[in-house]
C-alpha cells in the first residue's frame, strides 16, 4: 500500500489541485487516501480558521478599534488629516523642573531632580477642526516628557476632575446618543435621556464635574490625568495613582452668560498671548490612593483626604501652529509609560490607546489640511 | 542558498531543526496577537506589549537561523519530488526568510517613523531607524498588515504542503524536519 502511493504521488506530483482534478478517475479514489487528503485540507482550513477567529471576524458586533474611530467619524465628520477627536488644537513646549519628590513613589527617571523638554498640544474635544471655541467645551492637554535615556511618558490629560464614562462601551453609547440626527441634524435628547437612565454612573460624574466651574481659559484650567496607574519604586513597591496639573495662574471663572459672540479661536488667542507674555507654569501633583480606592472607575474621585505630592513644575513657554510643529504628528497615547509606571485595571485605558492609535493611523496617510490656529494666529 | 547537500544525511541538523520549531512557534504566536490586538479595545495594551519585543526577537532568530543554515549541511529532497518542485520549495523557503526578516524591520521601522518609544520591557528601547514622518509611518503600517497576511498565507501554504507530502504522499518529508531523531534504516 505505502509503496502503491509513493508512485502515485510520483505520478501525481503536481500538487494538490491535479490529484483532486483527477482523484475520481484516478487510484487515488482510494478511500484512505482521499481521507487523508481531506484532512489536509480541514487541517490548512482549521488554522485559517482560528486566526479568523482571533481577528474577531466571525463578531462583527464586537466593539473594536476600528468601530470606535467609525463613531468618532460619524459624529464629527472626517477632516482630512486631523484627530479624530481633540481636532481643534495648538502644538506648546517648553520643560518639565523635576523637584526629586517623587522618586519615592516611583523610580521613573522622570521624577529625578532635573530638567525635561516638553512637548505639549492644547485641544478642545469634538471630532471638529474649526468648531468655534465655546467656555464649556472641554478642554485637552497632551504631554510628551522625553527623558534623558531615550524613554518616554505620555500623558492625556482634559480639564474634568473625574471622567463621565467608566467603559469603552458607555463612552461607544454616548457617542451614538449624541450623534446628531439626520431629520433635525441635532441629537435625540431622547437618546441622551436613555443614555443617562441606564448609565447613573455618569449622572453622578456629570454632577462632580458641574461642581467644577470651568475656568476663564486654557491658561488658568486645571488638568487631571483621570484614569488610575501604578507607580514602582525601586524596591518594586507599587502604589496606585492619579495626576493632575495645578494651574500657577490664578483662577478667574468662564464667562458663560456674556451676550457678545467671541472670536471664534478666542480660548487659543488668550492661550498663545498668555504665553507670550510669560511662561505659563502648572504643578504636576500625584495622588496616592489607598487599598479600597477603585482604580477601575474613572467616574469616581478618590477622598479628598488622600495624600498629594508635588513632584514638579511645568513651564510652557513657546507655541506653536499645529502645521509647522511635530505636535500634530505625536499620539498622545496615555499608555506610552517610562519604567516605573504601569497602567491600572481601568479598562478605559487600553481602550483609549487602541483608538488613539487607530485614529494616528488613519490621520497620518490623509492630506493634511489648515489648522484653525494657522502660523499667522500665532504670531498677531 | 548554499547547495550543501549531504547525500547520507535524512533530516537536517539538530540545531536547524531546533530553530526551526522555536521559529514556528514565534511566528504563529505573533501572527495570532497582532490579528487579535487590532480587533481588541481590552486587550490591546496588554498584546502590542508582547507583539513588540516578540518581533524583535524573530528578528534576531530568524538571522541566527538564516547564519546556522548557510553553515549546516542539508538531507537531500525525497525522490518524489520533481525538480520543478525542489525549485518552488527553496524559493518560498527563500520567501519565508525574506518576510520573516522583513516584518520585523517595517514593524520596528513604522514604530520610528510614527515616532513612538520602541519600548520592549520596562526601561529597556530600541534606537529609532527612520525618521518621524506619519506618510511614511501610513505607508509602512499598511504593508506591515499586507506582509502579515502574506506571510500566513505562506505559511498555510507550507503546512499544507508538508502535510500533503507526509500524510498524503507519505514520501517522510516530515521526518526530515521532525523535532525528535529519526533512524536511518
Amino acid at each position: 500500500m505505502r509503496q502503491k502511493l509513493r508512485l502515485i504521488g510520483n505520478a501525481r506530483i503536481h500538487g494538490a489541485v491535479a490529484i483532486l482534478v483527477s482523484s475520481g478517475a484516478s487510484k487515488l479514489a482510494d478511500t484512505r487516501h482521499f481521507g487523508r487528503l481531506a484532512g489536509t485540507a480541514v487541517a490548512v482550513l482549521g488554522v485559517a480558521a482560528v486566526f479568523i477567529y482571533l481577528g474577531g471576524w466571525f463578531n462583527p458586533e464586537a466593539l473594536t478599534p476600528a468601530r470606535f474611530a467609525d463613531g468618532f467619524e460619524r459624529s464629527g465628520g472626517i477632516h482630512s488629516g486631523f484627530r479624530r477627536n481633540h481636532a481643534k488644537g495648538v502644538c506648546v513646549s517648553g520643560s518639565f523642573e523635576s523637584n526629586g519628590r517623587g522618586t519615592r513613589l516611583s523610580k521613573a527617571v522622570v521624577f529625578n531632580a532635573g530638567r525635561i523638554p516638553i512637548l505639549g498640544r492644547f485641544s478642545l474635544a469634538g471630532g471638529n477642526p474649526d468648531v468655534a471655541d465655546e467656555p464649556e467645551m472641554v478642554r485637552g492637554l497632551g504631554l510628551l516628557f522625553n527623558l534623558p535615556d531615550g524613554e518616554e511618558w505620555r500623558t492625556a490629560m482634559i480639564n474634568t476632575p473625574v471622567f463621565a464614562l467608566n467603559t469603552p462601551q458607555a463612552f461607544f453609547d454616548r457617542l451614538v446618543a449624541t450623534q446628531p440626527d439626520p431629520q433635525t441634524g441635532k441629537p435625540d435628547p431622547e437618546k441622551m435621556a436613555a443614555f443617562l437612565a441606564s448609565h447613573p454612573e455618569t449622572v453622578q460624574a456629570t454632577k462632580i464635574i458641574q461642581s467644577h466651574p470651568a475656568s476663564s481659559g486654557f491658561e488658568n484650567s486645571a488638568y487631571y490625568g483621570l484614569n488610575a496607574f501604578w507607580f514602582m519604586d525601586a524596591s518594586g513597591r507599587s502604589i496606585p495613582v492619579r495626576w493632575s496639573l495645578a494651574p500657577v495662574q490664578a483662577f478667574a471663572p468662564a464667562n458663560t452668560t456674556g451676550s457678545a459672540r467671541p472670536d471664534k479661536n478666542y480660548l487659543f488667542d488668550a492661550l498663545i498671548a498668555g504665553i507670550l507674555q510669560q511662561p505659563l507654569q502648572w504643578h504636576l501633583i500625584i495622588t496616592i490612593g489607598q487599598a479600597n480606592d477603585p482604580t477601575n472607575d474613572a467616574t469616581i474621585p478618590w477622598p479628598d483626604a488622600r495624600e498629594q505630592v508635588d513632584v514638579g513644575t511645568l513651564t510652557l513657554d513657546h507655541v506653536e501652529s499645529e502645521e509647522t510643529n511635530p505636535c500634530r504628528d505625536i499620539n498622545f497615547d496615555p499608555l506610552v509609560l517610562p519604567g516605573g509606571m504601569a497602567p491600572s485595571d481601568d479598562p478605559l485605558l487600553s481602550a483609549r490607546s487602541a483608538v488613539y492609535s487607530q485614529s494616528f493611523t488613519r490621520r497620518s496617510g490623509e492630506k493634511k489640511l489648515p489648522s484653525a490656529v494657522t502660523p499667522s494666529e500665532v504670531r498677531k | 542558498m548554499n547547495m550543501n547537500v549531504a547525500t547520507g544525511q535524512r533530516q537536517f541538523t539538530a540545531l536547524m531543526r531546533l530553530f526551526h520549531w522555536l521559529t514556528a512557534a514565534l511566528v504563529l504566536t505573533i501572527l495570532g496577537i497582532g490579528v487579535a490586538m487590532v480587533a481588541s479595545l481590552a486587550d490591546y495594551h496588554r498584546l502590542v506589549a508582547i507583539h513588540r519585543p516578540l518581533g524583535i526577537l524573530i528578528l534576531i532568530v530568524v538571522v541566527i537561523r538564516f547564519v546556522n543554515r548557510h553553515n549546516s549541511k542539508l538531507p537531500p529532497f525525497p525522490a518524489t519530488m520533481s525538480p520543478r518542485e525542489r525549485s518552488v520549495a527553496s524559493a518560498s523557503e527563500l520567501f519565508l526568510y525574506a518576510l520573516l526578516v522583513v516584518q520585523p524591520l517595517v514593524g520596528w521601522g513604522m514604530l520610528s517613523a510614527a515616532s513612538y518609544p520602541i519600548t520592549l520591557t520596562g526601561s529597556i528601547h530600541l534606537f529609532p531607524i527612520l525618521p518621524h514622518n506619519v506618510m511614511l509611518y501610513a505607508v509602512l503600517r499598511r504593508a506591515h498588515t499586507v506582509l502579515a497576511y502574506l506571510l500566513f498565507l505562506t505559511f498555510l501554504a507550507h503546512f499544507g504542503a508538508v502535510l500533503f507530502h507526509s500524510w498524503v504522499m507519505r514520501d517522510g518529508t516530515f521526518s526530515r524536519m521532525a523535532p525528535w531523531k529519526v533512524r536511518a534504516h
